[in-house]
């Protein structure tokens, strides 16, 4: 049984998804899709011991050796993303029971949950395997399901949302099948190891660089890179906020583990930094996304809007660490990876919980809130504060990485950018405190309370690992040093 | 009671927390909730003492926690200045929990109780900084201070107090992030460590660029000592109720400010280091502008309790120009200044706080003739002036009296200068006050109209401060000789 885990781990959803059928009461879904996410988060952690304790696991699917049969190859970066993933898949459907009952029709629900089950199993699957076609497939599993999981929101822009999410995703999907296919031409594999293996005898070939143009603009428009940005904040804002809180947390993060694996172990790191101008291109990029997004977070009105915006400015600090092309510098991008799921989910999450209590997102809807739901609004502000990277939360932890990562550089032009960037984070935090604390309740709702436990105790369980994670960083530190230094080649 | 030195040292910074759930239990009976912040400030100050003692008896103690990252430790431990700062911090906030029972009563405050639960977490925090043994922790408790204290500043949540706990909470949270982060992050790159170590902790062949921008970003970055043009924030706070502006922005926060810029160039650089910097002169003279400058605004506000804000710039000044004269008296002179000053200027503000409550008035003008009402309060204001002054029979005296010497061993002749005629704008925009409430001349239009002194809590409050600054005069032996040890190595 152990030894079957890294397909058990993809496979557990995938196949829970379509049981949901059978199941037809609301509830019952609910409970078999949380055991299901449950379960997958069990396995994860397992995977995640053996990995840290043994090093990488190989699996072979069906007992076909690799290069002809499909691979699964865990080791620390991959343990790493499926723990996250799952572990938030988890907390967020915690609450999915309640937070449905007001954003989707009640014929919808055991569509709802079997899709969510379908785009948890393709994020898996992706991270989980070992080989580049089977990422494509995983992507398209979980890219689908992710585009009508977007159409359920309850807002008719929804469904403008989840096309335009659809055009650029399936532009970004091609482009990585173009890529992998160019690879394939040239090295006639498709296992990823062996790829790493045979790429670098063709490497100076043309049809290799269009290959990597191609994976690299793929996966930057699935992890919605500035400029490649604009499908995420609508798609953000309308699909249903049990959706967003889970993509928030999980889907960028995804795309931004194909992005670490395509450049450091299929292309190597000599190839992707050396020969190509990759690192200055991200640098660039990276700043530009953080700031640009931060001011467009600043001119918000609805508050789903400003936190998708903040998540572009926060995968632009990944991949400023990631362009530092040195162990401090991936180390700080899978820290902020864990770390921002932790806060966004949280974040959203108790957006979810505003929208079932008022029924909108609206910044000036907000007034009043820090009397009405104190215990959803701290969660709100502890949240922002982790955002902004204060002492004791997880956000400080990947901001000072991140900051030692481009001092080692000599960047210190980049650690000053870093830093303002931050500031801006404070403005847009700020505007949802002054106005949930410092304005009057909206007339007509005063009989407004505290959102269920349901809602509370996953927003709460993740609030407090924001902050537990800020204190004691054994985990997320040690895996992520591990995961980096192995990338790097450099033996701990 | 058999509690060792070092389970006092944690139970000074954990339990002002642990008081919060007690003042949130109580939040419904104002008598238990005020008697849950005096005992709790009570024992912390009997803690204090103890500790106080023990280092006297030459005990180092020391505490570690745990790493939050690799090599950064949680960890405390005490030394003279540190101590200076418990010991302020845990008497005056007794005194303006005294001060503030009757303040907020009668001045018929709301939410008292989140008043009292975020005071208590800010004083913890003073302690935590006070008592932190690297800059990583100092700078964790730093940062909570700042957050504790901004639902204080904003607590009357009108638009002035959104707007000025903007500002205040826009320059503090800035200037720590983009600044003291940055330097700290830098010195961990050069140093390798954070730990406070007698002499610093930079090699001896330290670049002296790097070293000396790192001065600057300190110095930028501490906001809290208020070094202009990140001063702003101070004036902003003062719509906080006068008993936060009394404590926390005359004594715990600004005193933070400054305490954490006296450690960090005595034990991160080491004065010797400090010294050579090429950055040291021109910051100087910047504490220098800020202590004029600030004067000079002070003497045109109306407004009494931005008066003494402005004037607050101007003092924390001193103790930036103390710490950054490095040598022996001017951080004797700094380190007094803190303590020195806190007396003064807690008791000007107290005192400001008094007519407002008894008299509602809040503007200098009005104030006219308003001794004859108020003896007690205004006499309190005038021995407190003189301390800010710096002339006898007040604990003034001996801090400015060293850092003159401070700058007189060192040449710095501007400085000097600087200090001597600050202290002349001092009388002008501070005596005045007192001697128009007892003289009001033949202006008549002022009829005492009923005002009676303040309520009898915070009447003792001031009385205690003030006959505290006439004390620190005759008796400031302990002070001293905390100070002094500073620089020695112990052991």
């Amino acid at each position: 049984m152990l030894a079957h885990l890294p397909i058990l781990q993809v496979i557990v959803p995938l196949m829970a998804a379509p049981l949901c059928l059978f199941l037809t009461r609301s509830r019952l879904v609910w409970l078999f899709a949380l055991l299901a996410s449950g379960l997958a988060f069990l396995i994860s952690s397992l995977l995640l011991q053996q990995v840290m304790v043994s090093g990488t696991i190989i699996y072979e699917l069906g007992g076909w050796d690799a290069p002809w049969g499909i691979e699964y190859r865990i080791d620390q970066l991959n343990a790493f993303l499926l723990l996250i993933i799952s572990a938030i898949s988890t907390v967020v459907l915690f609450a999915a029971h309640t937070s449905i009952q007001k954003e989707i029709p009640a014929d919808r629900h055991t569509l709802f949950y079997i899709l969510y089950l379908l785009s948890l199993a393709g994020m898996l699957g992706i991270v989980a395997t070992g080989d580049a076609f089977n990422v494509f497939v995983f992507l398209e599993i979980s890219s689908l399901s992710a585009y009508a999981l977007i159409a359920l929101g309850k807002d008719r822009r929804a469904l403008w949302a989840s096309y335009q999410y659809l055009i650029m995703g399936t532009i970004g999907a091609t482009f990585i099948l173009i890529g992998i296919g160019l690879m394939y031409q040239m090295t006639g594999t498709l296992n990823m190891y062996d790829l790493s293996q045979r790429l670098p005898e063709v490497e100076n070939t043309r049809t290799v660089f269009t290959a990597f143009a191609f994976v690299i603009v793929g996966v930057c428009l699935k992890l919605a890179l500035f400029p490649l940005h604009l499908w995420l904040p609508n798609a953000y804002a309308y699909a249903p906020s049990i959706v967003t809180a889970f993509f928030a947390a999980t889907a960028t993060k995804v795309a931004v583990y194909l992005l670490i694996r395509f450049t450091f172990s299929i292309f190597g790191l000599s190839f992707s930094f050396t020969t190509l101008p990759l690192q200055m291109l991200f640098v660039v990029l990276g700043l530009l996304g953080i700031f640009v997004a931060s001011f467009a977070a600043i001119y918000q009105t609805n508050v789903k809007h400003l936190l998708a915006y903040s998540s572009i400015a926060q995968i632009g600090y990944m991949i400023v660490g990631f362009s530092v092309s040195s162990v401090t510098g991936l180390m700080a991008t899978l820290l902020h990876l864990f770390n921002h799921a932790l806060m966004k989910s949280a974040l959203f999450l108790a957006l979810a919980a505003v929208v079932y209590r008022i029924g909108s997102v609206q910044l000036s809807q907000f007034h009043g809130l820090g009397r009405q739901m104190p215990f959803t609004m701290a969660a709100i502000v502890v949240g922002g504060l982790s955002l902004i990277g204060v002492p004791l939360t997880v956000g400080f932890v990947s901001k000072w990485y991140l900051v030692l990562a481009t001092l080692e550089n000599g960047w210190w032009p980049v650690t000053v950018l870093i830093l303002l960037g931050s500031l801006l984070a404070i403005v847009y935090v700020w505007r949802i405190v002054e106005a949930a604390y410092f304005k009057p309740p909206l007339a007509g709702r005063e009989g407004i309370n505290e959102a269920p436990l349901s809602f509370l105790i996953p927003i709460w369980t993740l609030v407090i690992a924001n902050i537990y994670f800020g204190i004691d960083t054994r985990l997320s530190v040690q895996v992520a040093q591990a995961a980096s230094q192995s990338l790097f080649g450099v033996s701990p | 009671m058999n509690i060792s030195l070092e389970t006092m040292l944690q139970l000074s910074i954990i339990l002002p927390m642990i008081a919060v759930v007690g003042i949130v239990a109580a939040g419904r009976k104002p008598d238990l909730r005020e008697g849950v912040t005096i005992a709790t400030s009570l024992v912390v100050l009997y803690f204090v003492i103890m500790l106080y003692q023990g280092i006297k008896q030459g005990e180092s103690i020391s505490v570690q926690w745990w790493e939050v990252l690799p090599g950064l430790q949680l960890s405390f431990n005490i030394e003279p200045l540190g101590m200076i700062f418990a010991l302020i911090a845990s008497f005056l906030w007794l005194i303006t929990t005294v001060y503030a029972i009757g303040y907020m009563r009668s001045h018929e405050e709301q939410n008292q109780t989140r008043f009292y639960a975020c005071f208590a977490i800010a004083i913890g925090c003073v302690m935590g900084i006070a008592f932190a043994a690297n800059l990583f922790t100092l700078f964790i408790f730093y940062e909570v201070l700042t957050l504790s204290t901004y639902p204080l500043v904003t607590h009357a949540g009108t638009k002035e107090a959104k707007q000025g706990g903007r500002i205040y909470l826009g320059i503090l949270l800035s200037t720590s992030i983009v600044f003291f982060l940055l330097a700290i992050i830098g010195t961990w790159f050069v140093a390798g460590t954070l730990d406070f170590k007698q002499g610093g902790v930079f090699n001896a062949d330290v670049n002296t660029t790097v070293a000396g921008v790192l001065l600057v970003l300190f110095i930028f970055g501490i906001g809290k000592a208020a070094i202009m043009p990140f001063h702003r924030w101070l004036p902003a706070a003062m719509v906080a109720p006068t008993p936060v502006s009394a404590l926390l922005h005359a004594v715990a926060v600004v005193k933070a400010g400054v305490f954490t810029i006296l450690k960090v160039c005595t034990l991160i650089f080491g004065i010797d280091l400090l010294a050579v910097l090429p950055t040291t002169q021109f910051m100087l003279y910047l504490a220098g502008a800020s202590v004029l400058l600030a004067s000079l605004v002070a003497m045109r506000q109306d407004n009494l309790k931005a008066r003494l804000a402005y004037s607050t710039v101007s003092q924390l000044g001193y103790v930036t120009i103390g710490a950054l004269l490095a040598t022996s008296s001017g951080v004797v002179g700094s380190s007094m200044h803190i303590g020195m000053h806190a007396f003064g200027k807690i008791t000007l503000f107290f005192c400001a706080g008094a007519i407002l409550v008894a008299a509602h008035k809040s503007k200098i003008s009005e104030m006219r003739g308003i001794g004859l009402q108020m003896p007690i309060t205004m006499v309190a204001f005038f021995i407190a002036s003189l301390s800010i002054i710096g002339v006898p029979p007040t604990g003034g005296t001996w801090s400015k009296w060293f850092l003159l010497m401070g700058s007189m061993e060192t040449e710095q002749w501007t400085i000097m200068v600087i200090l001597m005629i600050s202290s002349l704008l001092n009388i002008a925009y501070l005596l005045p006050i007192p001697l128009r409430a007892f003289f009001p001349g033949k202006d008549t239009s002022f009829a005492g109209n009923g005002i009676k002194e303040a309520p009898l809590p915070s009447l003792i409050a001031l009385c205690i401060t003030t006959v505290g600054c006439v004390t620190l005069f005759v008796y400031p032996q302990p002070l001293y000789e905390l100070a002094k040890a500073i620089l020695v190595i112990p052991g």
